[in-house]
């Protein structure tokens, strides 16, 4: 009974907490966009806009819900809750301290890996169900761009779970912080894995450079031209999520996690995965996009063989 | 003078469908007139094969709004306000081609402090004009949510310094109406010059900030090289003028050319590019921001003194009345040549006034740059084109 307690309350705190930093990093992404382009960002909802995400959610609870006459009702209503679902869930086995973990699971990475690979499917149905060309074509684009994707974030995760000799995120962690971060040692290893990881992580949560299915100069709003409300909100929340949650998991794959000098281990996480997720939206607010066909060639050119071969020097590294 | 430009095959824009590929299934994807990229109400139908653009059919004429058949109603002094709406991003140069047609007509001689004037506006309404296209492409690259719109604000910013300035002149910020038959309606008001000059430290300045944001950046050189390739011979039989003919190699720009207002006493450096693909566009606008700069620097100091207006004051709207006549005045807008052929018959409206905005000549060559290209090429070309469908459609 304890057991089953205690599982349920880490997993409603980290839920909460992993909801309430997503509306508020999407305040701060706006604020940060904002500055970065000689705006002043949401000022008008409380002090320095930081009701800006209440006052979104009120403005989306109370929107039509919409439904094209022509779109597949039960694939286009499920669609949203599955991307949701999918991010949120991915946070159940981010280990935020050495005792806040939501599920110790022994094969914690490989539960990301297939809940990450899961993500593109509620997109893909969206694609499919709306029965709009514009969203077809962001479906098909992020279907391609997922599956090409997930070759180098699986191979370039796999070197921390090689050095660590474990698939579980929290010995992993520990691995961490008993020898060096994974991202600086051995440094010729890490650091590239690290960044494959994460220029893998953009083209997985879609954010620009590699945000092309939902590329809204191009295909209106993608996946999403058709939803409206709550559904619409659905999505967005689900992705800035699985931005969150992908820093999260780069944070405590390559950069130590909880491990750090004079302050508790959560303090260290959260910063870690906040300077993260800062960096995406830089990248985000800073870069123009790819093309589909170049994603492609960069991905399968360059980005397999390099973590492939890094995947080998991991195994060289453990066995010499 | 000509350079000619070897482009691998030309597409035939009138390709029937059925010609293509029987057993292809293509998608026909009707981009706009309410698209967020389409610059307007501007709509194009796309046959695709997969995501390769096989065939594309423009439609113009959502924002038709018979500016030709309206000003024949009204009369000349009444016309400069309405074609300021035609080039809504540089309205300047409109009002400046439709009154010159009038003068040249009425064969009154503009004096030399209008027309230095009127070089200036023209120039400063480039830079304007030039930094709205820069953001809209890039956001066409880059998205309304990322990169492209940081671009866009910052040049957007820049913009607004020009329109203070032209606000200072006439008082509008938009649709000045500054220009009248004769000469210009308001003087340049004190210390004006030394405001356009520090509107000019700081665009010059950030201009090179620019080219770091787009033509120094990777992802916008692949987005833009060999995109959208057009050759000098077939930008010639379309009437393609402007950016659009000068990224093919072609040497040509009426400033230089066929000087009017006081370019035949200021040289102007032609900027020119070769390619004729999206990334020498962008260069060949780039160039003529610097270019502009320079001018508007060169002269604002030396504005002769004198009158402003060659012509009698209009003191009632029908007092103005042209002799039977016909004639066409062409000038260099940012677009290209903005061509007025006004027929007069002596009554106090123009019996005929035809405009040719470059716009819907450059918008023409979409047929023959988008096949082959993919969805995200055909709007990238489409920003590259820099149409204004206000003009194009009138």
């Amino acid at each position: 009974m304890n057991v089953v307690l205690t599982a349920l309350v880490t997993s409603l705190a980290i839920l909460v907490g992993v909801l309430t930093v997503t509306a508020w990093g999407i305040w701060f992404e706006r604020k940060f966009s904002a500055r970065l382009q000689s705006r002043l960002g949401p000022t008008m909802v409380g002090p320095v806009g930081l009701a800006q995400p209440l006052a979104d959610l009120m403005k989306l609870l109370q929107k039509e819900d919409l439904v094209p006459e022509a779109a597949d009702r039960a694939v286009f209503n499920l669609a949203p809750q599955i991307a949701a679902l999918c991010a949120l869930g991915a946070a159940a086995v981010v280990p935020f301290s050495a005792h806040i973990v939501g599920a110790k699971i022994d094969l914690g990475v490989l539960y990301l890996l297939a809940i990450g690979a899961v993500t593109v499917l509620p997109v893909f149905m969206a694609g499919w169900a709306s029965n709009n060309k514009f969203a077809l074509l962001g479906g098909m684009r992020a279907l391609a761009q997922s599956l090409s994707y997930e070759v180098p974030l699986v191979l370039s995760a796999m070197v921390p779970v090689i050095l660590a000799g474990s698939m579980d995120v929290s010995k992993i962690v520990e691995y961490q912080a008993a020898g060096s971060w994974i991202a600086i040692g051995p440094v010729w290893l890490g650091l590239p894995a690290f960044v494959l990881f994460l220029l893998a992580m953009l083209a997985e949560s879609n954010r620009i450079p590699f945000d092309i299915p939902e590329a809204e100069s191009e295909l209106v709003a993608g996946i999403t031209t058709e939803y409206s409300g709550m559904k619409f909100a659905l999505f967005y929340l689900g992705e800035y999520v699985h931005t969150l949650v992908a820093s999260a998991v780069a944070a405590a794959l390559f950069l130590g996690g909880w491990d750090g000098p004079f302050a508790p281990g959560l303090h260290w996480m959260v910063l870690k995965t906040l300077a993260l997720f800062t960096f995406v939206y830089w990248v985000r607010w800073s870069l123009l996009r790819f093309r589909s066909d170049q994603l492609m060639k960069m991905c399968w050119y360059w980005l397999v063989p390099i973590s492939v071969a890094l995947l080998l020097g991991a195994g060289a590294w453990v066995v010499l | 003078m000509l350079q000619t430009l070897q482009v691998e095959r030309r597409v035939d824009p009138h390709l029937s469908i059925d010609r293509y590929d029987p057993e292809a299934e293509l998608l026909l994807l009707h981009m706009g007139p309410q698209h967020p990229a389409t610059h307007g109400v501007f709509r194009m139908d796309l046959y695709l094969d997969g995501e390769i653009v096989v065939k594309a059919v423009p439609y113009v004429g959502y924002l038709h709004r018979s500016v030709e058949k309206l000003c024949e109603k009204l009369t000349y002094s009444q016309v400069t306000p309405i074609v300021d709406k035609n080039d809504y991003v540089s309205p300047m140069t409109n009002e400046q081609a439709i009154n010159m047609a009038f003068e040249k007509l009425l064969g009154i001689e503009v004096p030399r402090r209008a027309r230095w004037m009127r070089l200036v506006f023209a120039e400063l309404q480039r830079i304007a004009s030039h930094l709205l296209w820069l953001g809209t492409f890039a956001m066409d690259l880059g998205g309304a949510l990322g990169g492209g719109s940081t671009v866009f604000i910052h040049s957007f910013r820049e913009r607004e310094m020009i329109m203070d300035l032209f606000e200072e002149i006439s008082g509008a910020r938009f649709h000045y109406n500054t220009h009248t038959i004769g000469g210009n309606r308001h003087d340049i008001p004190a210390g004006w010059a030394g405001r356009v000059k520090h509107a000019l430290d700081v665009i010059g300045a950030r201009i090179g900030e620019y080219e770091a944001m787009s033509l120094h950046n990777r992802i916008f050189v692949q987005r833009t090289r060999g995109v959208g390739v057009i050759d000098s011979s077939l930008a010639l039989e379309l009437g393609l003028t402007g950016p659009m003919l000068r990224a093919c190699g072609v040497d040509h720009d009426l400033r230089r050319d066929a000087p009017f207002h006081a370019y035949d006493e200021v040289p102007v450096n032609v900027a020119v590019a070769h390619g004729g693909d999206c990334l020498a566009r962008a260069e060949v606008r780039f160039a003529e921001l610097r270019e502009s700069v320079r001018l508007v620097r060169a002269t604002i100091d030396s504005i002769p003194e004198g009158s402003i207006n060659g012509g009698k004051p209009i003191k009632l709207p029908n007092s103005i009345k042209i002799p039977a006549g016909q004639t066409y005045v062409g000038i260099e807008t940012p677009r290209g040549e903005l061509g007025t052929y006004v027929i007069a018959d002596g009554s106090a409206n123009p019996y005929r006034l035809k405009i040719r905005p470059p716009s819907l000549h450059a918008l023409s060559a979409l047929p023959y740059m988008l096949p082959g290209g993919t969805v995200s090429d055909a709007l990238a070309i489409l920003g590259s084109v820099d149409p204004i469908m206000g003009e194009a459609d009138r």
